[in-house]
């Protein structure tokens, strides 16, 4: 087990440590300075200078990259050149929307496509099968700001129940702020559940067919028992992969379904400051995006280990 | 009244070329007791005709005839009531012990698994009893053992499990599906021996399924030879043994190897392939690979002719081939 | 293999329901970008802002759009877009992902290490934020974010290269050919790739569908195709703003962009099936 968890960290902190290489380099050539453009087009060159040496700009990059790195491990996210404040500031709000869209998201991708697929494996080659599949194959090519823009027509525009975009903040009404976040976190959840209800139906019927479950029913199990008590911890393992990997995905989706919804999260924070050339906050950003989902697959694999006995055994 | 009685059992499976008959018409008689091996190649039949008696075939399959156990017609009974027989009167053990057994629950878990489904006690009510059968079946250290996982055991260990799994209820019918042939050899006649002993224990009745006719010679009472989901030949073992009636019987005798054979001497083979079910012919099914064949053979499916007391082998060249066999002798 | 397709392969094939309407639905997609360079109803730049918002009607059947464009000449024009973006981003990862596969299992050790630990970081950028990331360095357009496509697509196709090519070179007719002094290169060729070109194809063509999806995300957002070119996902965006004066301007690209993922990823589901008969079963 040790070998293997060294093996795997080391893994994970190499690919974490080339990834902010590559971040910081590929912002390093992002044309037009912080300074140029908070100053605006009339800027003088002298002023632009000045606010390049004030925000640090002017040093050599390896320093800042040094800075920028050391500064996220001891918590300093830096200054964001747009909003004139800490960028962990910026960043924590963002994340007190998307984080509550993404988990709301992710426990409506897990009940539909969890519930899809198992039924879908029951009703193997029957109507129920062929019906959730047809649908699953639609969710996948729905494209979730699309759906987003359909969910806001019926449910905003033609039915009034839901508002239509915007975000009040968690300090007034804890249900409008909820209200606020269900449709977009539908429009997230949908394609993820589609992809969900795939994987845990071929995954069911793989092991299904497995000798074990013969064995199960030869035992008097029913059908639905040996379903319930054999085969889905079994399958399981490939499903707990997806949805960690959905988890990442979400999260990085968010970009293209919040600014459907104008909610004010780490989508549109990103966008806002590539726009506003915010590099500070747009490495951040990245970094966490690209961060979680590399912590994503470490879990998963050490999940695995959990789940599955003879795992442990092998790595031993 | 028999414990079990099969009586023209017809079983008809989907196949990619439509549906194929698998089991052509197949009775016999099982008494409290009794020990009875099935013999054939793969795709004779004789694992659809157990699975069948369990109402455990794949999707779609058709079963006609009738399968009795205690007098009760067990053919097109709802699926819930065969759930009740699986496992408590009728247990299985399968060919695989390293597929057979779920690899994330431990082997305790899963030997107490048939009581609580029939016997309605808990996983830790059984536990003692499961020690005990683990105990039984020769798993050394069983009450350390319990609590293992399956790939934490070797092969002969793991159906030695399934062995004290099938055995949890009390079944009056154990089938035997090649139980040994995944084994080592080593471990193939302690395996044997073992069921051997737990039959003659219990008073159960066995099936035993193999290809190979050494282990049922040593292990059952009685035998039935398939071949293309038929019966071919039927009797006591010995008499079999003695008067092998059928050319396809024949055949796989002369096909085992022997010892103290002179070197070089090459192995017989029956000529030919098994036929894929869909393409039999309409006689008799050995017929396009017997070396008897007369035109008759391939009209009409032959009729059961008595070879000796209790011994039938279906051929209507019977009298030829026993008169082959004596020469050979 | 595909090398010699019989009459009642083709036959089959549009028997199996997946395939049938995944390559219908593409042969719609591509007879629409066809037919659009030539003709379309109206000119997709034509602006008549006496009519702008129009429901649709006679003359317009899908209506017009805040500018009085004709909804469904840009709708036509659109596919256009995607096709072009789908090929290019393809091409450049299938070429580029296949030539680095292949030649990390040809030569083992190290390379293919070097290979594969640079998928692994590639993949833990994700696409959209990649591409997105790529417009800021270079600026928004069309030939930027299908740069950023195909790159992101190298990975995905030096993997399934990578791995379907393992298999192949763990076969006697490679060890024989081995033995018989031909060079790693010539196996590669002779006997590897084309082997592996079932698994690329059906990678492929779910490739092609989800750079038209990410394209139609880019461009939604302003980062990929910029007007007046049409695109569906810039067609949405501008739709967004009138969801409450003209909802249906908001259904059309959004259909094509639906059917167009639908019709590819069947596709690919098909041939899957159809090069592959042992996966039948188990999909």
């Amino acid at each position: 087990m040790s070998v293997f968890l060294l093996k795997r960290l080391s893994t994970f902190a190499a690919t974490l440590i080339a990834a902010s290489i590559v971040i910081f380099l590929v912002l390093e050539i992002l044309p037009g300075n912080a300074a140029e453009i908070i100053l605006g087009p009339e800027a003088h060159q002298d002023q632009i200078d000045a606010l390049s040496h004030k925000l640090g700009l002017d040093r050599p990059a390896p320093e800042r990259y040094v800075s920028w790195v050391g500064g996220l491990l001891s918590g300093d996210f830096g200054e964001s050149y747009a909003y004139q404040t800490p960028a962990s500031d910026v960043v924590i709000e963002a994340l007190e929307v998307t984080v509550p869209l993404s988990v709301i998201a992710v426990i409506i991708n897990i009940v539909l496509g969890l519930s899809a697929g198992v039924y879908a494996a029951a009703r193997h080659n029957k109507l129920g099968d062929v019906g959730v599949m047809a649908l699953s194959q639609l969710g996948i090519a729905i494209p979730s700001f699309w759906l987003g823009i359909l969910l806001i027509l019926v449910f905003a525009v033609w039915l009034g129940w839901l508002p239509a975009g915007g975000f009040p903040g968690w300090d007034d009404d804890i249900g409008d702020a909820l209200e606020a976040l269900i449709l977009p976190a539908i429009a997230l959840a949908v394609f993820q559940a589609a992809i969900l209800a795939r994987t845990t139906r071929s995954a069911v019927l793989e092991v299904s067919r497995e000798d074990f479950v013969r064995t199960a029913r030869a035992k008097g199990l029913t059908r639905r028992a040996a379903l319930w008590r054999h085969v889905l911890r079994n399958a399981m393992i490939p499903i707990i992969t997806i949805v960690g990997l959905q988890f990442a995905n979400l999260f990085v989706l968010t970009i293209v379904v919040e600014p459907v919804f104008s909610l004010p999260g780490l989508g549109m924070l990103i966008l806002h400051s590539i726009a506003n050339r915010d590099v500070v906050v747009v490495q951040d950003v990245v970094m966490l995006l690209v961060g979680l989902v590399l912590v994503v697959n470490l879990a998963v694999d050490l999940v695995y280990a959990v789940i599955d006995p003879r795992l442990q055994a092998r790595r031993a | 009244m028999a414990l079990l009685d099969v009586e023209d059992l017809k079983v008809s499976l989907r196949t990619s070329r439509g549906m194929a008959q698998a089991v052509r018409g197949v009775s016999f008689q099982l008494e409290r007791g009794d020990t009875m091996g099935l013999i054939g190649e793969s795709g004779s039949g004789k694992s659809i005709t157990a699975l069948s008696l369990l109402g455990l075939l794949p999707e779609g399959a058709k079963v006609e005839g009738h399968i009795r156990l205690d007098g009760r017609e067990l053919v097109g009974r709802p699926e819930a009531e065969l759930c009740k027989i699986r496992g408590n009167r009728i247990a299985f053990v399968f060919q695989e012990p390293m597929t057979a057994l779920n690899p994330v629950h431990t082997i305790g878990r899963q030997v107490a698994e048939p009581m609580t489904i029939h016997r309605c006690i808990t996983h830790g009510a059984a536990r003692a009893e499961v020690i005990r059968l683990l105990d039984r079946v020769g798993l050394p250290d069983a009450s350390k053992r319990v609590d293992a996982y399956p790939h934490q055991l070797s092969g002969g260990q793991r159906q030695r499990v399934t062995i004290a799994m099938a055995l949890a209820c009390g079944p009056d019918i154990l089938i035997a599906d090649e139980p040994t042939t995944a084994l080592d050899v080593t471990i193939q006649n302690q395996i044997l021996d073992l069921i051997g002993e737990l039959v003659a224990e219990s008073g159960m009745a066995l099936i035993l399924i193999s290809h190979d006719l050494g282990v049922i010679a040593e292990n059952a009472a009685r035998m039935m030879v398939m071949y293309g989901g038929s019966v071919v030949e039927s009797g006591p073992t010995a008499e079999v043994f003695r008067h092998m009636g059928h050319p396809y019987s024949q055949g796989l005798f002369a096909a085992r190897p022997k010892l103290g054979a002179p070197r070089g001497e090459q192995l017989k083979t029956i000529p030919g392939t098994v036929p894929e079910l869909a393409d039999l012919p309409t006689g008799c099914p050995f017929s396009d690979r017997c070396g008897l064949v007369i035109d008759a053979c391939r009209t009409t499916p032959p009729p059961a002719m008595p070879v000796g007391p209790d011994h039938v082998a279906r051929c209507i060249r019977l009298d030829v081939a026993l008169a082959n066999m004596a020469v050979a002798r | 293999m595909t090398a010699a397709i019989a009459p009642g392969a083709i036959r089959r094939a549009f028997r199996h329901p997946s395939f049938a309407i995944g390559a219908g639905l593409t042969a719609l997609l591509v007879l629409v970008a066809l037919v659009s360079l030539i003709w379309t109803p109206y000119s997709p730049y034509e602006i008549d802002m006496a009519a702008k918002l129009a429901e649709p009607s006679g003359g317009h059947w899908f209506g017009q759009d805040q500018l009085g464009r004709d909804i469904l000449s840009l709708a036509m024009a659109g596919a256009q877009n995607s096709i072009m973006v789908g090929v290019i981003a393809v091409g450049v990862g299938l070429t580029l992902g296949m030539i680095l596969g292949a030649i990390a299992t040809a030569e083992g050790g190290w390379v293919e290490e070097l290979v594969m630990r640079f998928s692994d970081l590639t993949f833990a950028f994700p696409a959209i934020l990649s591409a997105i990331m790529f417009t800021a360095v270079f600026g928004p357009g069309i030939v930027v974010s299908i740069i950023a496509i195909g790159i992101f697509n190298i990975p995905i196709f030096a993997r399934v290269t990578q791995a379907s090519a393992k298999a192949i070179w763990a076969r006697e007719y490679t060890t024989a050919a081995r033995a018989a002094g031909k060079s790693r290169a010539r196996i590669t060729i002779d006997h590897v790739l084309p082997n592996i070109l079932s698994a690329l194809t059906v990678q492929g063509t779910i490739q092609f569908a989800n750079a038209i999806l990410w394209e139609a995300s880019l461009s939604y957002l302003g980062f990929g195709t910029q007007p007046p070119h049409p695109s569906w996902g810039r067609m949405l965006n501008d739709a967004q703003a009138h969801m409450f004066d003209a909802p249906w301007l908001a259904i059309y690209p959004g259909v094509a962009i639906m059917l167009a993922v639908l019709g590819l990823n069947l596709l690919g589901d098909g041939l899957r099936d159809l090069l592959d008969p042992r996966l039948v079963r188990s999909r």
